[in-house]
């Protein structure tokens, strides 16, 4: 049985392009960039050709770059690195309640460190109010930071807009464009963006590999101190390889952005369409349009998640869920709850994901088989009792 | 989180499964935080379960042990059926994540809730005969 990859906003596959460029730098030109002989000057090239793809594919210059070990250090280097450089000029950071972990918790960590945070609340359909952003706006805020769009329900915030906002105020914005990458046609001139964060393996590069765009001038102190590479900011021996693997795959990304954004989009609004209309008690998580072109995100009625995607995964689809059972208790996806859904409306959450290598043919297998599955357990599951447990509102 | 062999069989093919319409007695467990449910049905004759089903709403962990318990009641008198506990189940599917064991299986609560509910009925017809 062949599988079928739909969780692609976890991680991608590497595109065979990338590993083809990424090779020669693991066993042929092997050097540090930062030695001085021709080992080291192979290095440091490819680093330079890395540099200008990725700040070409945003609408940046070559030093605005700094590679990173991903897009979590992205965030935190932005996030914390502009809020240590810029204290005296004030304490407050604006930022929304579903943000991916790597900024929420990095300013969590922030708020023990004396500075304020507002998380801005979200609307029902998963979109972050410009008025709202307005009214938290302050003269001591120095940091706004708004995701591109959303990791789980896909939802596409309006970038320029909220970047407009801050600059009117005097801020900073950063955003984490983690999910963007490849899929929306992000410049960080025409979308008002001061920091940037993305991760090479989500748009079919290496893993352990990101980078963070600095526009000039923006004031930042490094998280890490050493040799003082990438202008110091980001001091430890860079991944060569890694890189290179990321130069290519945003290449790749921008280059064929058109062509891969209609192609996902067809295969995702077959999956939307189909499945609503097939499947009984089922929802749609997050807007219908101004969502990302490869997110598909649902909740089924008296199911719960883990088990929707253990059964998918026997039948040989890999997808995932909003709602972890852990140790004491299910915790709905920080996400979900923002977005208003809770307790044992988000117990049955569905995230499908797609990428450039997804296929129509994998989404009837698909549509085959959520019907199945749902069926299934819904024929386990006392749904009669629910269904009259949620009417009496018990 | 991944689990065994044998606890993927039970979720994937669960024994005993759905409703029963003439059942001697019916309880039901629910888990307040995770909002799991099982409802456990019995078939009762002189003290033995006859035959029982049950309907869970929860995690594989949740479905898995249900069905596991469920065979493991089938055929037992009474007393001996609500002796088995959580441990019981989890050792029977040959382990269990241990953090599921507390919060998914709570099949056994349904159990001596139906049981209840059995012997409410017989007192009830007992009370109509005298």
């Amino acid at each position: 049985m062949e599988r079928i990859y739909f969780d692609n906003s976890a991680t991608t596959r590497l595109d065979p392009r990338v590993i083809e460029a990424m090779l020669p730098y693991f066993d042929r030109s092997y050097g540090n960039a930062s030695s001085l002989h021709s080992f080291g000057r192979e290095a440091s090239d490819a680093l330079v050709e890395a540099r200008e793809r990725a700040a070409k594919a945003i609408g940046a210059m070559s030093q605005e770059i700094v590679f990173t070990s991903g897009g979590t250090e992205s965030d935190n280097l932005a996030i914390q690195g502009a809020a240590f450089a810029n204290r005296e000029a004030g304490d407050h950071i604006v930022t929304s309640a579903f943000e991916h972990h790597a900024v929420l918790n990095t300013c969590r960590f922030l708020e023990g460190q004396g500075f304020r945070v507002s998380y801005l609340p979200v609307s029902s359909s998963g979109l972050v109010e410009l008025e709202a952003v307005k009214a938290v706006m302050t003269k001591r805020t120095i940091l706004v930071s708004i995701m591109a769009a959303n990791n789980e329900i896909g939802t596409i915030q309006e970038v320029r807009e909220i970047g407009g906002i801050a600059h009117d105020n005097g801020s900073l914005f950063h955003t984490d464009a983690v999910q963007a990458i490849g899929k929306l046609p992000l410049d960080v001139e025409r979308h008002n963006i001061d920091l940037l964060a993305i991760s090479a393996h989500k748009f079919h590069g290496p893993k352990g590999v990101g980078a963070l765009f600095v526009r000039n001038g923006t004031k930042l102190l490094p998280l890490v101190q050493g040799g003082g590479q990438e202008r110091g900011l980001r001091s430890s021996t860079e991944n060569v390889p890694g890189i290179v693997g990321l130069g290519k795959a945003i290449e790749l990304a921008k280059l064929e952005m058109e062509e891969n954004v209609a192609r996902m989009t067809s295969i995702r609004e077959r999956i939307i369409d189909a499945t609503l209309a097939g499947v009984d008690g089922c929802h749609l998580n997050g807007h219908r349009q101004r969502r990302l072109c490869n997110n598909a995100h649902f909740r089924f009625d008296y199911i719960d998640g883990e088990a929707l995607v253990l059964n998918l995964d026997v039948k040989g689809i890999a997808a995932s869920t909003g709602s972890a059972c852990s140790a004491r208790s299910t915790e709905t996806s920080h996400v979900l709850q923002a977005i208003g859904i809770s307790g044992e409306n988000a117990r049955g959450s569905l995230r499908i994901t797609l990428s450039k290598m997804s296929h129509m043919a994998e989404a009837e297998r698909y549509l085959e088989a959520i019907a199945e599955v749902v069926s299934r357990l819904r024929a386990i599951s006392p749904v009669a009792m629910l269904a009259k447990q949620k009417k009496g509102g018990v | 989180m991944p689990y065994n062999r044998k606890v993927m069989e039970h979720f994937t093919q669960p024994r005993n499964v759905g409703e029963m319409k003439d059942a001697d007695g019916v309880g039901k467990a629910s888990n307040t935080t995770d909002g799991d449910v099982v409802v456990i049905y019995l078939k009762i004759e002189d003290d033995k379960i006859q035959d029982v089903g049950f309907q869970t709403f929860g995690c594989a962990a949740a479905i898995a042990s249900s069905s596991m318990f469920t065979e493991m009641v089938k055929g037992k008198r009474i007393e001996e059926a609500l002796s088995i506990d959580k441990q019981m189940v989890a050792d029977a599917l040959e382990g269990m994540p241990a953090n599921k064991v507390e919060c998914s299986i709570i099949a056994p609560e349904a159990l001596s809730e139906a049981v209840k509910d059995y012997r409410q009925r017989r007192e009830f017809i007992k009370e109509e005969r005298s």
